[in-house]
């Protein structure tokens, strides 16, 4: 465990970084996508939703992220004290959960989402180019972030010069760039193939312990779910809620002996178990 | 390593068969245009063919040489047109384009009209202008008439073909319209824009000649359309084929600039402008 992780086990108000209660999505054509969902995500926590597809699980994310208005339900983002984040001018008139959610959040989506005309330096950029942020302020923590992915020398190549892998990275080092307390990840590595897989996993750990950030990961799969995170969260079919909890109590630092060992092969049993019910259709709760 | 050693031979056969079929590309046409040349040449010799009939492409080169004061004059008149019109063609479609992805209201209220602009043919609406507008104020309008409603449609659609999640992301990071427009919706419209510019060009030649032909000899003009009727008028049958070689010749030189102006802008990026190869 994370000297973070240990400091804050308790489950009150200000150890949250994010706290969702009856949080509901209806959409326009009347389906209900999720909740009521009620998840609290404590701060430097590392916490995987795992769902079937359609679960609502990404839906969940982006209402964290404000790029989506909850039904109904409260949405609370907090920040860490004493984090930086770029000076942000917000407009008058958006909703509250927007404005609660601009704290400094990170969002990596399931594509690479790179802007294709910009080179890598650019597209890392972007979200300090848009906070108004001087050319000269971006540059080093440009280069800091494109280090801390390992992509440092491919500053000026643009996106289609990279693999699927190293696109990823771009993505990642854009979201942390502007040094978000909370990183939101919607099934950032569920295109790569297996071993580009393992490799960002391994990397995000090791990103997630010396940067001490809040982290939400979607994934549907069980075996990254438990590599990576200290809680799964199973969530049922939609309307998506909370199926099952499970605590992945391991050693840290994680590593491959991690992944091979038997530990590991228990809690992914325990997580399919937990799972198993919303792909057969019965009711959870 | 042993793996690429063997790669590299067939990688530079491949090359070879490339270039090969570019030069193909290049001598092929040739070959077709001087053996149309010469037949022509011969028939024209053969059966003495008068060259208010059909002049032979001897006499049309050489017309072009003698007459290359008052032609050129003429090519310069209508490229300037063109220019023009392109120049007001682009700035107004995407213009239009721009305030359309503003205001949906605006777009419902003006788009039925732009698309009647498009579909009633120019040679059609040139003469009333020619009654409202001075001549050459009617000639660049024409130009701009044909050439605007291509970049409109496309530059329309590339502003709606944003990725959705890059949208999402400058929501996230609270990005103002305006970072929105330079940033993401004008880089990404920009392949569809350099498409609409493309055809613009040639439509604003087209734009300028058909203007200049309904103008006839009643115009104070001296373009190369104006040059054609003229010439048609007094029988000069060899000026006429110079000019129009002159006017395909200028539609093959916007066409190839403006293709160059597309390849040089999105070659780094778009896949319109990558080898096949990639």
């Amino acid at each position: 465990m994370t000297e973070a992780a240990l400091s804050e086990v308790d489950f009150t108000t200000a150890g949250l970084a994010v706290s969702l209660r009856d949080v509901t999505k209806v959409y326009d054509n009347g389906v209900m996508a999720l909740g009521p969902f009620d998840l609290r995500v404590r701060k430097g926590e590392f916490v995987s939703l795992l769902g079937p597809s359609g679960c609502g699980k990404s839906t969940a994310l982006r209402i964290i992220a404000g790029l989506a208005a909850p039904t109904s339900g409260k949405v609370q983002v907090s920040r860490h004290e004493g984090a930086s984040q770029p000076g942000q001018a917000l407009p008058a008139q958006i909703q509250p959960s927007r404005i609660q959610a601009s704290h400094a959040i990170g969002f990596v989506f399931q594509e690479p989402t790179l802007m294709p005309w910009a080179s890598v330096r650019e597209n890392v950029r972007l979200p300090l180019k848009l906070a108004h942020v001087p050319a000269a302020d971006s540059e080093p923590r440009i280069m800091e972030a494109l280090t801390r992915v390992g992509l440092a020398e491919f500053a000026d190549s643009y996106p289609r010069e990279l693999s699927g892998g190293m696109k990823m990275r771009v993505s990642l080092a854009r979201a942390l760039v502007t040094d978000p307390d909370i990183l939101l990840m919607d099934e950032p590595f569920a295109a790569l193939d297996e071993i580009t897989r393992f490799h960002l996993n391994n990397d995000l750990l090791t990103l997630w312990r010396n940067l001490n950030k809040t982290v939400i990961f979607v994934t549907h799969s069980v075996f990254e779910s438990v590599y990576l995170s200290q809680r799964v969260v199973v969530m049922t079919r939609r309307p998506g809620r909370i199926g099952a909890e499970i605590a992945i109590d391991a050693p840290e630092p994680r590593g491959e002996e991690f992944r091979t060992s038997a530990a590991y092969g228990e809690y992914c049993r325990e997580v399919s178990a937990a799972l198993a019910p919303s792909y057969s259709g019965q009711a959870l709760l | 390593m042993s793996a690429l050693q063997n790669g590299k031979a067939p990688t530079r056969a491949a090359a070879s068969d490339r270039r090969a079929a570019r030069a193909l590309r290049i001598i092929l046409p040739v070959i077709v245009a001087a053996a149309g040349t010469a037949a022509w040449e011969l028939v024209v010799r053969l059966y003495s063919i008068p060259p208010y009939v059909l002049p032979a492409p001897s006499a049309v080169l050489s017309t072009l040489v003698s007459d290359w004061g008052v032609l050129s004059q003429s090519l310069l008149t209508t490229l300037l047109t063109t220019l023009e019109g392109f120049i007001a063609a682009s700035i107004g479609g995407i213009a239009l384009a721009l305030i359309f992805n503003l205001s949906k209201l605006v777009e419902y209220s003006f788009f039925p009209y732009a698309v009647i602009l498009q579909v009633t043919p120019v040679i059609a609406i040139a003469p009333l202008l020619l009654i409202y507008l001075p001549q050459q104020t009617a000639v660049v309008v024409c130009a701009w008439i044909v050439g605007f409603f291509p970049v409109l449609s496309n530059t329309t659609l590339g502003l709606n073909s944003v990725d959705r999640n890059l949208a999402g992301l400058f929501q996230l990071y609270h990005a103002s319209r305006w970072q929105t427009l330079c940033y993401l919706k004008l880089p990404a419209a920009l392949p569809y824009i350099l498409g609409g510019l493309r055809i613009a060009g040639g439509l604003s030649l087209i734009g300028a000649v058909v203007a200049e032909i309904a103008a006839g000899t009643a115009g104070a003009g001296s373009g190369l359309a104006y040059r054609i009727a003229e010439s048609g008028y007094r029988l000069n049958i060899p000026r006429m084929f110079a000019a129009l070689f002159l006017l395909s010749l200028a539609g093959i030189v916007i066409y190839a600039l403006l293709a160059l102006i597309s390849h040089l802008a999105l070659r780094r990026w778009h896949e319109s402008a990558l080898g096949k190869e990639n």
